[in-house]
């Protein structure tokens, strides 16, 4: 069950990945090689934090198990701490009690992390508009992949799985290190 | 060597006498893995005993009450979909039942049975993923990935008559969205087999179990008078030994043509919640192969204006039909004022709705009396006492379902 | 107790009887539309009439259905309590309401009766602010505390939002109706 996976088109997706990287001045070779096997490293090894709370958490359980299978896509671990996960799935309806409950979770998880946005309550507050919804998991906290649907169908959440894999395989570790390490100092000593 | 006298065990200490322990307050939730559904309950526990334990909930309050009262009676249909998002099709059931009651009709034959079939395949489901939540939280992962099959092909099925998987939409007050697709009956004795043969399963898988009798028996066990008191209803209350069930005692749709047991436990313990819902999910496969058997041809909804939309044939064609489209859609479904209850047996159990009408084209006031809200207001009461560790499987058997206790 | 139906229903002439023999004139109004029979009794008599129910051995109404409150804004008195019983031996249905005004929005706690009656109550309390005398433990329980208001009330609009974390985006456009 989900075992047959098939390793040599994995090592040739590797090699392709660092044959990509163009012989260019040496300074940038190394990078761009780098960059391009952590993503691919990462892409296939995600693992989620499923923040269930309403009807898409059904859709959600049926992605996970037999017939659709996430574990195909390297996401099939769910850790239940957000210190260990780096993948925030917001899974339903977020009103305003649960609010403060999402950011803590949000603000919990290291670097780097991304949120996907499950459904359509989660991405726009859906056909709920009142005193108690949130319009959108994206007014708590930054939202990376949208998945529309109430609530999506499995196919439609694997395919927004494939999309967050392609920005994570696009998103380049070094610059983002570098960006982070540049706020940081920023922080650490003011402004210049 | 005085270190090493000081550091092994005494001769004086009794071992058998209790340690001392102080109270500690422990938070379960509202984010935790074995509470599906987003649920706090804030415990104080002496040792491993639970002292004191308070529940709060709320963190799926979407305001269905105030959303139904800003929409037309067919626009509420789709919210009352995402009720108890695990059986959809009962709470659009109740709905339009409801709504009917206000102008009296009644619905053709073919509707009738209709529902109760979708109907009774929606409980399947329901108690499909409570056991297999409930099991998966007990530590056993196969029953929950053989139900999840079992609760696949239905959706599939569904999704063939509605058009969607899981949020419906699919009754109307006066009759269906839509007749059966072609090819229904013969999809469905396909999966018959298939569903009672991953009950089997399961039942192989647990019934016997040790590991989780250990866990449910005697655990969460509640009497008759208490279960009562707490004005629980469906499955729970089955199983402290009372045979209410709505089907039976106030029949709807077609269950008074269809011949179907109560399943009734005893103690009102996990074990027993767990053993009348296999029973429910045997006794709703009979209920769908008689409705096979009976189900009438003809028309799945009422010939009656005041309620459904004409044929679109009449709407091109005809000024009446044309302004009877118009003012249906736009003004909404008008019944005359006053109040109706109206109880379904959903999967948790008695699911009524209180609809106020005020004369006009939405409802005053719609009130859903949640069977789950009741039965988890007993939680504090079940759990004092008991383990740390059991709160989950008495937590797993009650089956919470957010959307429908906290609408 | 075994299971329900296990006598014949009390009709509901007899019944509107046995209480007027007993309390006198408690019931304001009653009627039976939609084959729901539904009486309106005084509210300072409230907690006594449905002791009387419950406990009354011709009638027995012994399980509390559904407790909930409606918002007539604009008429006098304001709100009215609705309760649904059910007499578990006869199949017996019947609908109690009392009529409650906004200035003293306070009715008796049904808590010593049915311990269903406590969540419920806190609920109508959470969501319209009627005030229950003789409830042990009147919070909220769907909203916050931090919540103002009764958001069921009909003057409550639809969309007043109340953020408990500071919002990354403003929830809708400013000139777009609440």
């Amino acid at each position: 069950m989900g075992l047959n996976i098939d390793y040599e088109h994995l090592n040739q997706e590797l090699k392709d990945t660092l044959q990509k990287a163009r012989p260019a001045p040496p300074s940038g070779f190394v990078m761009a090689k780098l960059d391009e096997a952590i993503g691919w490293a990462r892409k296939y090894s995600i693992f989620q934090y499923p923040f269930v709370t309403a009807c898409c958490g059904m859709e959600f359980m049926s992605v996970a198990v037999s017939h659709y299978d996430i574990d195909r896509f390297g996401a099939g671990m769910p850790r239940f701490t957000p210190r260990q996960a780096d993948v925030l799935f917001v899974v339903g309806t977020i009103n305003h009690k649960q609010a403060p409950i999402l950011k803590r979770v949000y603000e919990q998880m290291c670097e780097p992390k991304w949120v996907i946005a499950f459904g359509a309550c989660a991405s726009s507050g859906g056909f709920y508009d009142n005193y108690t919804t949130v319009r959108g998991a994206d007014k708590i906290i930054p939202v990376d992949i949208y998945i529309p649907g109430c609530p999506p169908r499995p196919e439609a959440v694997l395919d927004g799985l494939i999309m967050l894999q392609a920005q994570i395989q696009q998103e380049g570790y070094m610059n983002k290190r570098k960006a982070l390490r540049k706020q940081g100092l920023k922080e650490l000593h003011g402004q210049p | 060597m005085d270190t090493e006298k000081s550091l092994s065990p005494s001769a004086e200490v009794d071992i058998l006498e209790p340690t001392e322990t102080r109270r500690m307050r422990v938070n379960v939730g509202p984010s935790h893995p074995a509470m599906h559904g987003v649920i706090q309950i804030v415990v104080e526990v002496e040792g491993e005993t639970i002292v004191y334990s308070d529940t709060n909930f709320g963190y799926l309050h979407r305001g269905f009450e105030k959303e139904c009262e800003n929409h037309t009676y067919q626009l509420c249909i789709p919210y009352t979909d995402r009720l108890n998002y695990v059986s959809p099709l009962i709470n659009n059931e109740g709905f339009c039942l409801a709504v009917e009651k206000f102008f009296g009709v009644d619905v053709p034959e073919r509707c009738k049975y209709i529902r109760t079939m979708l109907s009774e395949l929606s409980r399947i489901s329901d108690h499909q993923t409570c056991i297999g939540a409930a099991a998966m939280e007990l530590g056993a992962f196969t029953p929950f990935l053989y139900l999840m099959k079992g609760r696949e092909l239905i959706y599939r099925i569904l999704e063939e008559v509605t058009g969607h998987r899981l949020t419906i939409n699919y009754m109307r007050p006066g009759g269906l969205a839509a007749n059966l697709p072609e090819g229904f009956f013969e999809h469905l004795r396909d999966i018959i087999p298939v569903i009672r043969e991953v009950t089997s399963e399961t039942d192989k898988l647990l019934t016997k179990n040790r590991i989780f009798i250990d866990r449910t028996r005697n655990v969460g066990a509640i009497s008759k008078e208490d279960a009562l008191s707490f004005s629980y209803s469906g499955p729970c209350l089955r199983a402290c030994g009372v045979a209410y069930d709505v089907r039976k005692a106030f029949p709807y749709s077609a269950y008074d043509r269809v011949d179907f047991e109560v399943p009734v436990g005893s103690t009102g313990d996990t074990l027993d919640r767990y053993l009348v819902r296999m029973g429910e999910m045997e006794q709703s496969v009979r209920i769908i192969e008689q409705c096979m058997r009976q189900i009438p041809d003809g028309p799945v909804s009422v010939n009656d204006p005041r309620v459904i939309l004409p044929p679109k044939q009449e709407v091109y064609h005809t000024i009446e039909g044309l302004v009877n489209h118009f003012k249906l859609v736009y003004e909404g479904i008008r019944p005359p004022k006053g109040e109706v209850y109206q109880m379904v047996e959903g999967g948790n159990g008695e699911l009524g709705y209180y609809i106020v009408s005020d004369g006009t084209g939405r409802p005053y006031r719609v009130r859903v009396r949640p069977p789950c809200f009741m039965i988890v207001s007993s939680m504090d009461f079940m759990i004092k006492g008991a383990m740390m560790a059991d709160i989950v499987p008495v937590f797993g058997s009650l089956n919470m379902i957010a959307g429908e206790m906290e609408r | 107790m075994a299971s329900p139906k296990t006598s014949a229903p009390v009709a509901f002439s007899s019944l509107l009887s046995v209480i007027k023999g007993h309390f006198g004139e408690v019931v304001l109004a009653h009627r039976s539309d939609f084959g729901d029979d539904t009486i309106v009794v005084q509210r300072e008599r409230w907690l006594d009439v449905l002791r009387f129910l419950k406990d009354a051995p011709s009638l027995a109404f012994n399980y509390l259905v559904d407790l909930t409150c409606v918002d007539y804004f604009g008429q006098e008195p304001r709100f009215e309590m609705v309760v649904h019983l059910l007499a578990f031996e006869s199949g017996k249905r019947l609908r109690v309401k009392a009529r409650i005004p906004e200035e003293d929005a306070t009715i008796a706690s049904l808590v010593p009766l049915w311990r269903s009656a406590n969540w419920l109550e806190r609920e109508v309390y959470d969501m319209f602010g009627i005030r229950f005398a003789g409830h042990p433990d009147l919070r909220r329980i769907l909203m916050y505390d931090e919540f103002e208001g009764y958001p069921l009330r009909k003057d409550y609009p639809l969309k007043k939002s109340q953020p408990r974390v500071p919002l990354l985006s403003p929830e809708r456009e400013e000139e777009e109706e609440i």
